[in-house]
């Protein structure tokens, strides 16, 4: 199988916190990895590594890029890792709160665009051509997640569950190879966690790309995932397919809990 | 029954705080001293009825809040409506139009010069907003790039002879240089140090226009700025005037037109990006310190461009214009026209450039007046008198479907 992203040895510090400590995970083309792990085990720092905002004291970051082949990420700057094919949710909502929902996505296309301060100005057909487009996509995008009647509101007056979704379309804007969902389901109703996983699967078929995500909802990564990562204090303790994960006695112990064996 | 407790506490409070200010005074010839009650009275009861109008207002914020709250988002309030339709907006600014350019014709020479005032601080208003309300970061020593325009007009032409159409985009190029300059070390971290390095420059090119006599002429300042060329026509002290500005419209027109492109381009979602979040900005594949530094180097050119056409309308530029007090009040102009806002920026600068010269007799407390109105602002209307609209953007494919229904 191709590999869409490789992360090998990963480590990263605070003070005397290890946040992160030789950390390795590959993700394949067309696969839906999950990472999970205790509270506090380092997960989303290790997100924050990859898209470059926490700059690793060791390890690499492999992209494989259609076009340019192997990119190696680490030390790259967030927006540059963006343009080159990461995209990602943040854990705590971060939506553009003074934005609309159309905005927001248009915001995700940033990096896909060109259009700079000289063609705003003089009103260039090019700059009018490429903002309609985005205009365009964006809500094609909304329609896709089943926003499309809400795009002309504020982004912060969505409901909980709406504002991830929202996250989501933001994230696909940027046409990523490799997609990061940080607890996408977290704060979502059962029905809505039982939709967002078919919209995952949805996502993955239709752009043709991968994911990785970070999820508590043990039912959610059992059913969605092709392979777990398992973290516990910064540190893999095990990886596999979700069943051989189930099972596995450090798991178990250090996150699922003696009733999940039950 | 609360509020008249509260205010007389606070009423007395301030008795007892000026006591010894106002109501004591020794007389020095007869070693006496002389009690003023008349003086604690003014300020037991202006305390009294100030402070009760404090917590009534606090009160009716807090019932705004909570309605607001409560409310579904109101899409179709009045602003809204009248804002969201075309013709309406483009009466209003027809209408508008036509007062500023016939407003030289109807009016004296001293009118016109105070307007020109205005439409400047119009046109440092709308520079300043695009590094405070579109990217979000504060700049204190907004006048030091004012100063930086008006002084290279003043230099070139002391020394070079050169004239008002050359200086004007040699202007607009040393600020922009100087807004890069000082912006560049700072403008890759985070928080508030364009705040203080700004402030330094501001108060370091005063400075050095105060004390580099050999070249600034100090506190002398620079005399004899040329008006601007118009085909070699000698033209009268109001023609000229005038002339000014219109010279100075033209300029306001085109910063006006160019934020309001800016503001609904690609550009400028991305400096709004960057004053809301940061990380996520940088993660949306915004390269934060370049849209910071255009944006403040945009904002550093426009001030460099008022600069010269404030040397030329005033012929004498002095340190004088370009303290500290003077970016305080063109963050005023942006603070109360709105953030973000462009329409605002006219209201703002009318403010803070007219209501002084109309009401001469409160010039006095004029600093003291904005301050109470700063405050009062941020209280209540946080967002500015007009806040930046939202756009209607137009998609594809509804637009059949919305002619249809
Ligand atoms: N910028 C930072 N500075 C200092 N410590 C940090 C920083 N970011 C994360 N940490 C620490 O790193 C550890 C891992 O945090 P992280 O947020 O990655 O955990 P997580 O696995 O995502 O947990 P959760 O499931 O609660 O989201 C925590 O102890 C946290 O306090
Ligand atoms: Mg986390």
């Amino acid at each position: 199988m191709e590999k869409a992203l490789e992360v090998s040895g990963l480590s990263i510090s605070f003070g005397g916190l290890k946040a992160v400590s030789n950390m390795s995970l590959t993700v394949n083309k067309g696969e839906i990895v999950a990472l999970i792990g205790p509270n506090g085990a380092g997960k989303t720092t290790f997100f924050n590594c990859v898209t470059g905002l926490y700059r690793p004291n060791s390890g690499t970051v492999r992209l494989n890029h259609p076009e340019r082949g192997e990119i190696d990420l680490k030390g790259l700057a967030p927006h540059v890792i963006t343009s080159l094919g990461l995209a990602r949710t943040f854990q705590n909502i971060r939506l553009f709160s003074k934005m609309t929902v159309l905005e927001n996505v248009m915001m995700g296309m940033h990096s896909r665009t060109k259009a700079g301060i000289f063609t705003a100005l003089t009103g260039s057909r090019y700059a009018r051509a490429e903002e309609q487009r985005i205009v365009d996509e964006s809500y094609e995008l909304l329609e896709f997640l089943n926003l499309q009647k809400l795009y002309k509101a504020n982004a912060k007056s969505l409901p909980y569950g709406d504002q991830r979704r929202l996250e989501i379309a933001r994230a696909l804007a940027a046409a990523p190879l490799v997609l990061l969902l940080d607890e996408p389901a977290a704060g979502m109703n059962p029905h809505e966690t039982l939709e967002l996983k078919e919209l995952v699967r949805q996502i993955r078929d239709r752009f043709k790309l991968s994911v990785l995500l970070i999820e508590h909802d043990m039912s959610m990564v059992m059913s969605l995932s092709d392979r777990v990562y398992v973290m516990e204090y910064g540190s893999p303790i095990a990886d596999g397919k979700p069943a051989d994960v189930s099972r596995d006695p450090a798991v178990i112990k250090a996150y699922l809990g003696e009733e999940y064996n039950a | 029954m609360y509020l008249i407790k509260r205010s007389l506490l606070v009423s007395i409070w301030f008795v007892l705080l000026t006591l010894p200010l106002l109501a004591v005074k020794v007389d020095t010839t007869n070693e006496t001293l002389i009690w003023r009650w008349e003086n604690m009275l003014y300020v037991a009861v202006s305390a009294f009825v100030l402070y009760m109008l404090w917590l009534l207002a606090m009160r009716w914020r807090s019932r705004q809040r909570r309605s607001e709250e409560l409310a579904q988002p109101r899409v179709h309030n009045l602003y809204s409506t009248i804002t969201d339709n075309k013709v309406i907006v483009g009466a209003f600014n027809l209408i508008l139009l036509a007062i500023l350019v016939l407003l030289p014709l109807l009016s004296s020479g001293y009118q016109i010069n105070i307007w020109t005032t205005a439409l400047i601080y119009v046109i440092l208003g709308l520079g300043l907003n695009i590094v405070v309300g579109f990217a979000g970061q504060l700049v204190l020593g907004y006048a030091a790039f004012y100063a930086v325009g008006a002084y290279t007009f003043g230099l070139l032409h002391q020394n070079f002879g050169v004239g008002f159409w050359v200086a004007l985009p040699c202007g607009a190029a040393v600020a922009g240089f100087f807004g890069i300059l000082v912006s560049l070390p700072v403008i890759r971290l985070r928080g508030d140090y364009l705040a203080i390095v700004t402030l330094g420059f501001g108060e370091i090119t005063r400075l050095v226009l105060e004390n580099w006599i050999e070249v600034t002429n100090g506190p002398g300042g620079i005399s004899n700025i040329p008006r601007p060329a118009l085909f070699n026509l000698e033209l009268s002290d109001t023609g000229t005037a005038v002339w000014v500005y219109y010279i100075v419209l033209l300029f306001m027109l085109i910063a006006f037109i160019s934020l309001l492109r800016l503001k609904n381009s690609r550009v400028g979602r991305s400096w709004i990006a960057v004053s809301e979040d940061e990380t996520a900005s940088e993660v949306m594949g915004i390269n934060t310190t370049w849209a910071k530094l255009t944006a403040f180097a945009l904002s550093a050119v426009w001030a460099g461009i008022a600069g010269v056409l404030f040397a030329t309308k005033t012929r004498f530029i002095n340190p004088d214009s370009f303290t500290f007090m003077d970016s305080a009040l063109f963050l005023c102009i942006v603070v109360l026209g709105g953030m973000g806002s462009v329409y605002g920026m006219l209201l703002g600068a009318f403010a803070i450039a007219l209501l002084p010269e109309y009401l001469r007799a409160f010039s006095e407390y004029r600093m003291l007046l904005f301050g109470a109105a700063m405050v009062l602002m941020m209280i209540f209307r946080p967002q500015g008198l007009i806040p930046p609209k939202a756009r209607q953007y137009r998609v594809s494919k509804l637009l059949g479907k919305e002619a249809q229904s």
